[in-house]
């Protein structure tokens, strides 16, 4: 059970650890890191609450070793808001009443700033196959892909 | 249990070959992962191949494309060569999982953890795909259809593992496709996938056709009576008929939850017909782009 040492970029900061093979970058983020923004919901890929940027592609920390993490760029939910100000997605979340419990909310907020990256004007549609595999127990999904649109609007300046 | 990391293929194959114990390939993880965290595979050996050039580029080859083994379904999804010219294998890999588990899922592992629903493979099938291993004794080119046998079993000896994918070059009027039926409409298993690919001359004839069948046998099926159905046909409404027979009559499926044997069997005929009607399409549109598209 030798260590594995391992360099890497979290949220344009560069971070060393010492981790175990079988330990998920998710388990390294919140047990060894104490970034505890990233939620486990299943460890098996399916609710996205632990939802990364893997230099710069959407990803489940949950389903990665935290030892694939050497030379890469993580991007998590800690680095999303400037200081106190908060991203578009994140201040529409909370404008649109889009979470109660909260769990999948990074989770959603990682991976609707990505789909805004990428595509700035998403259709209704879009947003519903992106966000696809992040699972949501408490809103209905509705005020979170309300929220994401009002967020891509705000972001493209109308 | 050791994580490896090499830098070139035949490291790899080194370090696959020479464990004693249980040994992994480590592609997107997307399955590894899983069946780790729920004890079902415990390697003592893990090998992740995503630091090795020449199995995360995508290249042009005699006016086809050679994809790394490692290379994700959401890179393969952005390369507008790659979907110009077999968009059915790119819209089966599209269909694996999530965003998330796009951005890391490859084709050559939904390949090689051998499942019968691997969503990616029976367009691979269609397409006749030849995949690159590497092992001890150097080099072999295998058609895709022969790497998998049963539900995580394939072909691979000992440190062996796939290098890349080739998709060839096809005619101007050739097109492919792939679909699924599902329950929901996103993230879920294929309760039966077909793949069609197609090739015709000047005239509308078929000059050739092949058909991969998923989830519906122990692996994946090339279906060479339901191909034989369509070459030498315009696709009118008989030789689709014939074809949808043979599709059905390959099936050897099993009842579960998700579909009956007596369901599977009929959807496999009514899904391949769909995607044949698309390929065509397919294929006259990029003939009438001068095969650009
Ligand atoms: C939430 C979720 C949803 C999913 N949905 C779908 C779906 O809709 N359809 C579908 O088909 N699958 C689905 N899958 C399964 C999985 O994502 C796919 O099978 C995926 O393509 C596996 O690719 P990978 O690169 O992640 O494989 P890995 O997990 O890295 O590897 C899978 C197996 O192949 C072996 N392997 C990998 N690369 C090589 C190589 N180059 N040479 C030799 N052996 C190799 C590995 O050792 C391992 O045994 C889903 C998984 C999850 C977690
Ligand atoms: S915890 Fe990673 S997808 Fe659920
Ligand atoms: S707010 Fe509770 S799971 Fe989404």
């Amino acid at each position: 059970m030798s260590g594995i040492h391992v360099s890497t970029k979290i949220n344009g900061d560069a971070v060393e650890y010492v981790c175990d093979v079988e330990e998920t970058l998710l388990d390294v983020l919140r047990d060894k890191l104490g970034m505890t923004g990233s939620k486990e919901g299943c460890a098996s890929g399916d609710c996205g609450a632990c939802s990364v940027t893997v230099d710069g592609r959407l990803t489940c920390s949950c389903l990665m070793l935290g030892a694939e993490a050497q030379g890469r760029e993580i991007g998590t939910i800690e680095g999303v808001a400037k200081g106190t100000e908060l991203h578009p997605v994140q201040q529409k979340i909370l404008d649109n009443a889009a979470l109660q419990c909260g769990v999948c909310t990074p989770g959603f907020v990682v991976a609707a700033k990505a789909l805004l990256e990428k595509n700035p004007d998403p259709t209704e549609t879009e947003i519903r196959y992106w966000l696809a595999g992040n699972l949501c127990r408490c809103t209905g999904y509705d005020k979170i892909i309300r929220a994401v649109m009002d967020a891509a609007a705000e972001m493209r300046g109308n | 249990m050791r994580y490896e990391s090499p830098q070139t293929v035949e490291a790899a194959s080194a370090l696959l070959a020479g464990e004693e114990g249980l040994a992994r390939v480590l592609a997107g993880g997307t399955d590894l992962l899983v069946q780790m965290r729920s004890g079902m595979v415990e390697p003592d050996l893990i090998v992740d191949v995503k630091n090795i050039p020449a199995m995360t580029s995508i290249t042009e080859e005699n006016g086809g494309y050679r994809i790394g083994a490692a290379v994700p379904s959401a890179e393969m999804n952005e390369h507008e060569g790659l979907c110009a010219l077999w968009p059915g294998v790119m819209e089966g890999a599209d269909l694996i999982g999530s965003t998330q588990v796009q951005g890391r899922a490859t084709m050559v592992g939904n390949l090689c953890n051998c499942g019968p629903a691997a969503d990616s493979v029976p367009g691979m099938v269609a397409a006749n795909a030849i995949a690159t291993i590497i092992g001890p004794n150097g080099r072999r080119d295998v058609p895709v259809i022969d790497i998998p046998v049963a539900p995580g079993k394939s072909t691979l000896a000992k440190g062996e593992l796939v290098e890349s994918v080739f998709l060839p070059a096809r005619p101007k009027r050739a097109g492919d496709a792939y679909l699924r039926f599902i329950p929901r409409t996103e993230m879920d298993i294929a309760v039966v996938g077909v793949g069609v690919s197609l090739e015709l001359d000047d005239d509308g004839i078929c000059t050739d056709a092949r058909v991969g069948l998923g989830a519906v046998a122990i692996k994946v099926l090339l279906v060479e009576d339901a191909a034989k159905a369509l070459i030498g046909s315009k696709l009118d409404d008989a030789s689709l008929k014939k074809m949808a027979a043979a599709t059905s009559a390959a099936c050897k499926p099993i009842n579960d939850k998700r579909g009956t044997i007596e369901f599977r069997t009929k959807v496999a005929g009514v899904l391949a017909t769909r995607a044949a009607k698309i390929a065509l399409e397919r294929a006259n549109t990029r003939a009438s782009n001068g095969g650009e598209k």
